[in-house]
């Protein structure tokens, strides 16, 4: 997994690569929790993510959860086996994906 | 069918996961199945890993069996943990508002969403979760 971060201003972009599972998902956590920090906006950048499992919806809920008490969350490039998944879980009914 | 034993630790994903993988992709499936199935097992086997048999750690067994008409593959995981069955836990209300959901369950139900079949028993000392999924058409 290769973890991307870009920040503008209170805006920040996510890029996650690779597979978000069991054993990497803590990694992004790690490297998450602090740069969420005054963050506004949180756009996650899924045009290379190619796996995600329990571990990694888990992210996605805390962050859902930060950030909708104190600004936004969307998520993008998302493929069609990613979608099934966040579908399946019921996390595009009010997660923001373009 | 084929065997592969391993110390139910999550370091040891990997190596589950390329056991199943290698079987898979010489059936040829496609890359959403592999992908269903790399998901079943490491919920699962993660699931093994981190409860079956806490603080401590032992063994787990995962066995891969093909059936014919429909081309359909079966992994059982076998662990010698405290009895417990992930199956009969209530499934999560997964279209509650973001702020009032848990994570908790979640991996067993996107294991159940996404196998065509389920099942536990507990036989002589072992949990035994068994998982097929249709592998073509």
């Amino acid at each position: 997994m290769n973890v991307i971060m870009n920040r503008s201003g209170t805006e920040l972009t996510v890029a996650v690569e690779g597979r978000l599972d069991a054993n990497t998902s803590p990694e992004l956590e790690q490297k998450l929790d602090p740069a969420l920090e005054g963050v506004e906006k949180l756009v996650f950048d899924f045009e290379k993510l190619r796996y995600i499992s329990s571990s990694g919806l888990r992210i996605l809920l805390t962050s859902m959860q930060r950030m909708g008490r104190c600004g936004s969350m969307t998520v993008i490039n998302v493929s069609s086996v990613i979608m099934d998944i966040l579908e399946v879980t019921g996390f595009t009914d009010e997660l923001d994906i373009k | 069918m084929k065997e592969f034993e391993t110390t139910a630790l999550k370091d040891n994903l990997p190596e589950v996961l390329t056991f199943v993988e290698e079987q898979l992709t010489a059936l040829g499936c496609s890359k959403k199945i592999i992908m269903q199935i790399d998901i079943a097992v490491e919920e699962i086997f993660v699931n093994i890993a981190s409860y079956a048999y806490d603080p401590q750690i032992g063994p787990a067994v995962i066995r891969t069996e093909i059936t014919e008409e429909p081309l359909s593959v079966i992994i059982s995981f076998v662990d010698s943990g405290r009895p417990y069955d992930p199956l009969a836990r209530p499934d999560p209300d997964v279209h509650l508002p973001a702020s009032e959901r848990r994570i908790g369950g979640l991996g067993i139900f996107m294991v159940k969403k996404s196998m065509d079949d389920v099942s536990y028993e507990y036989k002589d000392g072992q949990n035994i979760l068994t998982i097929k999924k249709q592998i073509d058409g």
